[in-house]
């Protein structure tokens, strides 16, 4: 997993590069510090003339801005690079997700996307900036230090060689007991927010019953149940703390009694006073990096499951599969379907679709009535290729839609969805996704067919009235008339609405037919709608009834033929059409 | 780094005190325990002072035989220290889990409960989302707080003060010069920490600008397939995603260059201190110190020592000063929602069961007779009991849900018990509106709503809401199986009720086909089941909880008008003996019902039964032969 993230460094491998470059040289330096100092307590002590110690102190002022110079490289260069990182993350994972099909985009819930795609992202970005500087000094610094000290104090440096297992030991048995219960307190308390989340959104219903009681109690529960789990882990995280004081302090000790030993028995040829500050110092920072090194570590498994999360959109392959050599052009509109079944996921118990055998000719009106669950919105979301036929075939202008350039099918095949959607950005901003190079003009024309030239003019500044996120500011029928337009704006040869003027009035619904009919007659057109009277002057229409065409044929065929469609057909007009007469 | 936000010093008392109360004993002894081993931490200067001293002395002759006998009751008292230390330690760490947690646990529950009590208002003007951060990115700032920055923060202090002592002891001129640097140290971190803080701002709205594409282009992506607009989409957000780049670069560039600034203006320090040092002992200039002792190399080396232990806590300390403030911004927020005026009820008329004679009086009982009566004592001290009936008189309603924006006018409905009256009009007629009227989610402006003869605002809240069921059309319905969702209605009902209720309310055919029925787990706000079989889980339970009066808003809207001719039978049923009040988009719902009310921006334009509204011809007649949109 590690590795496939790597590969999205790129072009930021250069700044990641010399971002360990210049950590290592500034732990090098780091290192040498103390044994300079050294240098400068024993000229001290020994009355060096002052020559002697301005020297060694610039040398030392030199390495410490050294040590800046490299230190501060590193910070900009580790910057650049995981700054980067998460931008190539970011634009691939969105790359990716313009590339998948319905089925994958079902699969992620839109919020968990936007979660992986910011949320996960950063802490992948952070991770990786630690990892950088931190991972590599750490150990870097801990080596270096051992050496120095082993060079500089001799035997005194034995302490490391006890203190460090120790404490390593300990290091590794907290973060080995404490990891798991992190894991499963971080669930629980992910769970106990999407409860909460529940019970805000919910809120009418909690206050509607005058569950108010019954809710605390529930959370009360909940809430105390992820203390006493948090607490244990913490609690046991905590004993780093001291643990690390115990290996300090042992340290300390031990280099201030064997090292006086030696220093005076040596009377301060082997270790002096100098070397001896210096031991404190190293030992200091080599417990220091072991203690970076376990942080790291818990910080890197914690956010393994961003990465993992990251690593799922990038894995997920696009289930639609374009053939080698596309065709790019749709002769005209017909449809058919050819023994076709349908399934949503090949672990779906139940088919969506069965037998479904369909011969739409170009140019035909064609309506789709059935019952919710009843299969009409699969049925038409096959024609474009939203989602692949499980068995069977569907043709669209006598050719397998799965031979055709996707984008080429789908300019053919405009299709206005049920969740209608409008986009930030003006009103002809919006209609241009119909169609980039449109003139006002041909704007124009097709919101006069879809009747939402009317209303936009009533708007104080038209066609560039401003479309809230959400399509918040604009009635759902008028939202409707606006996403119609927007699709005829294609040209299209086939144009399907999925129950697209549930919100408009009988009238100017028939009025859209009706413009339909003259202005597009070579356009094939499916209408899905509940509304039996959106449909009844269909040159066919299509009863759905789980998953199945249940009847198929024309109105006055229908009525006499088909239980269902009668009993629609009377139930929707009884007692209107006598008033209406 | 210096904050740029003004801290609250009354939030910090507010967290401190709400700590204290929390825990009165543990948080000082928290507390003493972390002074103590700063204080320990600082002690070891004296020793090697001393040490280095004893070294000096015994050096020239070599003789540790004596050395080690000045220097054994040093080692001595110190592993004595160390061994206190570290018990204060373990203490401390142990008990700042206890605490911390405790803590949170404590907030998150009287957010919870606080929250319980607010009036719906507060949750249709706040962003579900906002609301959330409380409990997730502002409650985990808190913990960053409580569990890292103040302990460390005080150990921090705490040693600087310590350090500062034992250093003034020794040398006041070299303290001096310490702290002059230290001086440069604040300035130069000041300088660089606000370019950091700078861009980490403009990073924050690069970040919100891209989560807002993200989200609505997440949302619309089947959208974006039908139109295959991928490419532009791409384009677009792929300028979002350099510009976010650019100042999470600068902004992280920043933050990283501090470090090593502090820490190296830490080693200059160090130097300097050391060569001001040496010309202190080669020049034997006196020294002012705290001790009188004059300065030697057994002091320029703890000293030196002491250095490094005092700009290293200054640099922890300053890297704590930045959690601290997101920690009180986030503490604020959470207290603004702890302090969010909760619903008022003054209602006193509180709803029981009774017992009914044979001569009709009724007696207050705790069996559960499933006859319910408002009990209602009066101001001169005697009680009434009125059956709960379900009539429902509103007179004269006027009500705006922002002042000067009145949403009703003069709206009246008088619904007999048993009654169903019916709401029609456009979006933002008023529909909904007369419902949250009805159960107090909202107060009326002007005017007044009588339930069974009593003004509801007598009625207290809790009572007045179990009274009547309600189902809305977006339907909610929690984490848990199918029949604790129907059970939510009554909690007392038996599994055979719940049964019953869903058989009402047509649902019982769908459950019994899921994979476990009854036992079937919803999760996701029930994601596994369509709209239409969330809208009858919902009317199975505001039915399970028999309520005489019930508000279907919109309650039928995702069912199929076949699906729904089916269910009508069970809903009629349901509907028996009850005062409903009916909000539908779909004229076949309400066709059925006593009285049409007519609404349109807020004032009643029309209203009486289905036949006479034809025979009216009025807005009613062109809504139903369709001339007229409703939206």
């Amino acid at each position: 997993m590690l590795k496939k993230l790597a590969g999205y460094v790129q072009e930021y491998k250069l700044p990641t590069v010399l971002t360990l470059l210049f950590i290592t040289g500034e732990a090098v330096i780091e290192t040498i510090i103390p044994f300079m100092t050294a240098n400068l307590v024993n000229e001290i002590k020994g009355g060096a003339d002052m020559s002697n110690i301005i020297r060694v102190g610039l040398i030392l002022v030199v390495m410490a801005f050294a040590s800046l110079a490299c230190g501060g490289l590193a910070g900009f260069t580790s910057a650049k690079a995981s700054a980067g990182f998460a931008k190539n993350l970011r634009k691939n994972m969105f790359h990716k997700i313009q590339g998948y099909s319905f089925e994958n985009i079902d699969k992620f819930s839109s919020s968990s996307l936007v979660t992986r795609m910011t949320t996960d992202v950063t802490n992948v970005q952070m991770s990786f900036m630690m990892m950088i500087r931190i991972a590599i000094r750490s150990p870097l610094m801990l080596i270096f230090s051992v050496i120095m000290a082993f060079y500089m104090g001799g035997s005194l440096a034995i302490s490391f060689v006890i203190v460090i297992p120790v404490l390593a030991f300990g290091l590794i048995m907290v973060t080995k007991f404490a990891m798991p219960a992190f894991h499963r307190v971080f669930k629980k308390y992910d769970r106990l927010n999407e409860s909460i989340e529940e019970n805000v959104r919910a809120m009418r219903v909690v206050k509607g019953f005058s569950r108010e009681e019954y809710e605390k109690e529930k959370f009360g529960k909940a809430s105390e149940n992820i203390r006493k789990d948090f607490t244990k882990a913490e609690k046991i995280v905590a004993l780093n703390n001291p643990l690390m004081n115990i290996c300090l302090n042992f340290n300390m000790v031990f280099v201030m009694w064997v090292g006086s030993k030696i220093a005076i028995e040596s009377a301060g040829t082997v270790l002096d006073v100098g070397q001896l500050s210096a031991m404190l110092t190293y030992g200091m920072q080599v417990l220091m990096s072991l203690m970076m090194l376990s942080m790291i570590f818990v910080m890197l498994t914690l956010s393994a499951e961003s990465a993992r999360r990251i690593c799922e959109v990038l894995d997920e392959e696009s289930s639609l599969k374009e053939k080698e050599a596309p065709l790019t052009k749709v002769a005209d509109g017909s449809i058919d379907f050819e023994n076709v079944n349908f399934k949503y996921s090949a672990k779906a118990e139940k088919n969506a679709l069965s037998d479904i055998n369909l011969h739409i000719h170009s140019g035909m009106t064609v309506g789709v009535i059935g019952g919710t669950g009843s299969g009409k919105s699969s049925l038409v979301q096959l024609i474009p290729r939203l989602y692949d036929v499980t068995e069977g075939v569907i043709r669209v202008g006598g050719i397998n839609v799965k031979e055709y350039e996707l984008s080429s099918l789908r300019d053919a095949v405009a299709m206005v969805l049920q969740k209608n959607l409008l986009f930030s950005g003006t009103i002809k901003e919006n209609l241009r996704w119909g169609n980039e190079n449109a003139t006002d003009e041909e704007l124009e024309d097709a919101c006069r067919l879809a009747q939402a030239d009317e209303f936009i003019n009533t708007f104080p500044e038209g066609y560039d009235t401003k479309i809230e996120q959400g399509g918040t500011n604009v009635s759902g029928g008028q939202k409707q008339r606006l996403c119609i337009a927007r699709a005829l704006l294609k040209k299209p040869k086939i144009l399907i609405l999925d129950d697209s003027t549930s919100a408009v009035d009988t009238k100017t619904d028939a009025k859209i037919r009706a413009g339909f009919e003259a202005y597009i007659p070579d356009t094939t057109k499916i209408i899905i709608a509940q509304r039996i009277t959106s449909v009844m002057h269909a040159d066919l229409i299509i009863i759905m009834e789980n998953g199945r065409i249940s009847a198929a044929g024309k109105h006055e065929e229908l009525l006499m033929s088909s239980e269902i469609y009668k009993e629609i057909y009377e139930q929707q007009t009884k007692g209107g059409t006598e008033n209406e007469a | 780094m210096k904050p740029k936000k003004k801290i609250n010093p009354k939030i910090f008392g507010r967290i401190l005190s709400s700590l204290y109360h929390y825990y009165p004993v543990r948080v000082p002894v928290t507390f003493l325990c972390i002074l103590f081993s700063s204080v320990i931490a600082t002690i070891p200067s004296i020793f090697i002072q001393k040490i280095i001293a004893v070294i000096e002395k015994w050096q020239p002759t070599k003789d540790w035989a004596n050395a080690g006998k000045e220097i054994f009751p040093l080692i001595m008292i110190l592993i004595a220290l160390y061994v206190l230390s570290i018990i204060a330690t373990v203490v401390y760490t142990q008990m700042m889990a206890t605490i911390t947690q405790g803590y949170l646990c404590k907030l998150r529950n009287s957010m919870f409960n606080g929250m319980q009590k607010l009036p719906i208002r507060y949750f249709d003007t706040n962003k579900h989302g906002d609301i959330m951060s409380h409990y997730t990115n502002d409650t985990d700032t808190l913990r960053e707080m409580v569990s890292q920055s103040f302990p460390a923060l005080i150990r921090s202090i705490a040693i600087i003060v310590g350090v500062l002592f034992i250093m003034l002891y020794y040398s006041v001129w070299m303290t001096l010069v310490l702290i002059l640097g230290v001086i440069a140290m604040f300035f130069v971190s000041g300088k660089v920490g606000g370019g950091s803080a700078r861009f980490f701002m403009r990073q924050q709205q690069s970040i919100g600008k891209e989560e807002g594409f993200i989200q609505e282009m997440m949302n619309g992506q089947k959208v974006v397939k039908v139109f295959h607009h991928e490419e532009q989409c791409e384009n677009d957000f792929n300028a979002l995603n350099d510009a976010l780049f650019e100042d999470s670069f600068k902004a992280h560039a920043y933050a990283n260059i501090l470090g090593p600034i502090i820490g190296n203006i830490g080693n200059i320090i160090y130097v300097l201190i050391a060569v001001v040092g040496g010309l202190f002992l080669v020049l034997n200039t006196p020294n002012l110190s705290l001790s009188g002792m004059a300065f030697s190399i057994s002091i320029l080396v703890p000293f030196l020592n002491m250095t490094k232990q005092f700009t290293g806590n200054i640099n922890q300390a300053t890297q704590q000063i930045n959690a601290i403030v997101m920690g009180l911004a986030g503490a604020e927020r959470v207290f603004a929602l702890m302090d969010e005026v909760a619903e008022t009820d003054e209602g006193y008329v509180t709803l029981v069961n009774v017992e009914v004679a044979a001569d009709g009086t009724l007696t207050e009982t705790d069996r559960h007779t499933g006859k319910w009566a408002w009990k209602h004592p009066h101001q001169d001290g005697h009680l009434t009991y009125t059956p709960l009936q379900g009539e429902v008189h509103m007179n004269q309603v006027d009500f705006a849900y922002e002042e000067g924006k009145t949403v009703l006018h003069d709206v009246s409905v008088h619904a007999m018990p048993g009654q169903k009256i019916a709401f029609v009009g456009a979006t933002g007629a008023g529909k909904t509106t007369i419902t949250n009227l009805l159960n107090r989610f909202y107060d009326i402006a002007d005017g007044k709503i009588r339930y069974d003869g009593i003004n509801i605002n007598k009625i207290k809240k809790a009572d007045l809401r179990r009274s009547m069921g309600i189902v809305l059309q977006e339907t909610n319905l929690f984490t848990g199986t199918v029949m604790e969702n129907i059970r939510y209605g009554n909690l007392n009902a038996t599994d055979e009720e719940c049964k019953n209720a869903a058989k009402l309310a047509g649902a019982d055919d769908f459950i019994t086909r899921l994979p476990e029925g009854y036992n079937t787990m919803l999760s996701g706000n029930g994601s596994n089941l369509s709209q239409g079989q969330r809208q009858l889980l919902a009317i199975a339970r505001a039915a399970v909880a028999d309520p005489p009066v019930m508000i279907m808003d919109e309650a039928t809207s995702s069912i199929d008008t076949r699906t729904e001719a089916i269910v009508q039978r069970g809903m009629d049923k349901l509907m028996e003996g009850r005062t409903v009040f009916v909000i539908a988009h779909r004229l076949s719902t309400v066709m059925n019902s006593d009285v049409i009310m007519v609404l349109d921006h807020g004032h009643v334009i029309e209203q009486g039964s289905h036949d006479e509204l034809i025979a009216k011809k009025g807005t009613y007649y062109q809504l139903y032969t369709g001339a007229f949109e409703l939206e």
